[in-house]
């Protein structure tokens, strides 16, 4: 968090939690895809499934899914955008077990056929926590350059991956890990205090045992 | 944020002689690695924005639901009039509020501060001060930091959403920074500043969050006003030399201790309070048969 999560964002309104976070929520799921979404189902939970048609939301999320700021004057009419770029978003309210009162769940598919399931949560001022990516629980906010990175439960990878950072001068301000089972498929998020080189991602993407790496700038 | 309490900000402001405008921007350099300048130009874009807010607001709009949208415009031509109670500036600042507070049900930009339900106190004290009192941009973008410090430990300590901890964490957050921010304005010490906040933010302790329809209008327009006015008061009783028995670090803690005990049907599920009243469940009856009409 930083003064400016405090004095702003300046965003179209009428709310920061369910109308600006969840326009980030759906752009940092739109980065963790990776491309043009295709369609969504996306559940909404708590105050989000209470209350989110009346403070935009729905309108929100497609938004930030279409790629749109917090301050787009579309964001009031993303819907009908949405409708015109052929992509369909669905909408239901789902009870999620020990969860923020703001969360929604967003299944994702792209144009290429990704699927992605993302659970995030918005914590108020507009700022949000991605909760779960697929089956695997984290914390990422995307406040600071973000590195997920999917790899195999093996032993020496996270050495490697913070060698590679580190040869390229990006220091590691946070690193969480975590796993499905032992030896089964792992999770490393990396929060920098640099951004990172995209010729930087591509060794990391060549080191072995590592499946997936998906960089999040704020 | 390196600072957990306005305790410790006050102590830096104390022992390095800095104004507690500086100890926060020093600190925002640190945290995000940018220069003074870079960042009091991300502090500019925030009171530009907040003008260009201000400024942009249509009398003529209303909200999706229709509940509101024009108080702004009334209290203006109430103000003009020139024979207000609270006199001329508190009455403008109540205009200011209910004006930014419309803008934002009716889904136009505006800057968050803390949060968009909140959005009309801070801008609604600032840009009164700018205009009645003839303040440099330069003065009040430093009391822009000055608020946001406040609201950090608040984030830090407490929360800043109603769905967390009912409205004192939204306008009553937002009238601690911008009680804050009105003592730096006036020249006040680090110990006023502190004061101000803690006298803000006990005043509106409790305030549940209860929007009829769950929609950030009613009756979050109108406690902008309050939060604004409440500002004022408790800027006027810092400078005047008035302290708050409890530190201000203790009442956020306080209201965070409120906030958990508060009913969900309090937090922003448009359940409870005013929200749960028969003309609030008939508004909200009437507006999800528009929603029906409208799928």
């Amino acid at each position: 968090m930083n003064i400016f999560d405090i004095m702003g964002p300046v965003m179209v309104g009428p709310s920061s939690s369910h109308t600006a976070g969840a326009v980030r929520i759906g752009l940092i799921t739109r980065k963790l895809l990776g491309e043009e979404p295709k369609s969504a189902l996306i559940d909404l939970h708590g105050s989000f499934a209470a209350t989110g048609v009346g403070h935009g939301t729905d309108k929100a999320l497609i938004a930030g899914l279409l790629g749109m700021q917090p301050d787009d004057m579309r964001i009031p009419r993303s819907d009908v955008f949405a409708k015109e770029l052929g992509v369909d978003i669905q909408f239901d309210k789902k009870n999620v077990r020990n969860a923020h009162p703001n969360t929604a769940v967003l299944h994702v598919e792209g144009k290429s056929g990704r699927k992605l399931c993302v659970q995030a949560s918005s914590i108020g001022g507009g700022r949000i926590e991605i909760n779960k990516i697929d089956d695997t629980e984290m914390n990422v906010t995307g406040e600071k350059p973000t590195l997920v990175i999917q790899n195999q439960d093996i032993t020496g990878l996270v050495a490697k991956v913070a060698a590679t950072l580190s040869d390229e001068n990006v220091n590691i301000a946070t690193m969480q890990l975590c796993r499905d089972k032992r030896g089964g498929v792992a999770v490393m998020v990396i929060e920098t205090d640099q951004g990172v080189q995209d010729h930087c991602i591509q060794t990391l993407k060549g080191i072995d045992g590592i499946k997936e790496v998906t960089y999040i700038t704020a | 944020m390196s600072f957990h309490s306005i305790e410790a900000i006050v102590n830096v402001s104390n022992n390095e002689k800095k104004k507690f405008w500086e100890v926060i921007l020093k600190d925002d350099c640190m945290e995000r690695d940018v220069t003074p300048e870079e960042s009091i130009q991300g502090m500019e874009h925030m009171w530009q924005s907040m003008l260009d807010a201000t400024y942009s607001y249509d009398r003529n709009l209303l909200s999706a639901s229709g509940l509101v949208g024009k108080e702004g415009g009334l209290m203006e031509d109430y103000v003009k009039a020139g024979d207000t109670l609270s006199g001329e500036f508190s009455a403008k600042a109540i205009a200011r509020a209910l004006q930014m507070g419309g803008s934002n049900a009716c889904m136009k930009r505006i800057v968050a501060a803390p949060t968009a339900g909140a959005c009309g106190v801070m801008p609604a004290v600032l840009t009164t001060y700018y205009e009645e009192k003839k303040a440099s941009k330069e003065d009040i973008v430093h009391a822009l930091y000055v608020g946001a410090g406040i609201g950090q430990v608040i984030a830090h300590r407490a929360f800043i959403a109603g769905a967390a901890g009912g409205c004192q964490a939204e306008v009553g957050s937002a009238s601690a920074m911008a009680a804050g921010a009105l003592v730096a304005l006036r020249g006040g010490s680090a110990e006023q500043i502190s004061n101000a906040c803690a006298i803000a933010l006990k005043n509106l302790l409790g305030l549940v969050c209860d929007p009829v329809a769950g929609l950030v209008e009613v009756p979050c327009v109108k406690r902008n006003a309050v939060g604004a006015v409440n500002a004022l008061a408790a800027a006027d009783m810092a400078l005047a030399g008035v302290t708050s028995a409890i530190p201000a670090d203790q009442v956020i803690d306080a209201m965070r201790a409120v906030g958990e005990s508060m009913d969900t049907g309090l937090r922003e599920t448009g359940e409870g309070g005013l929200a749960a009243t028969p003309k609030g469940r008939e508004v909200a009856r009437r507006l999800r048969g528009l929603a029906d009409v409208d799928a």
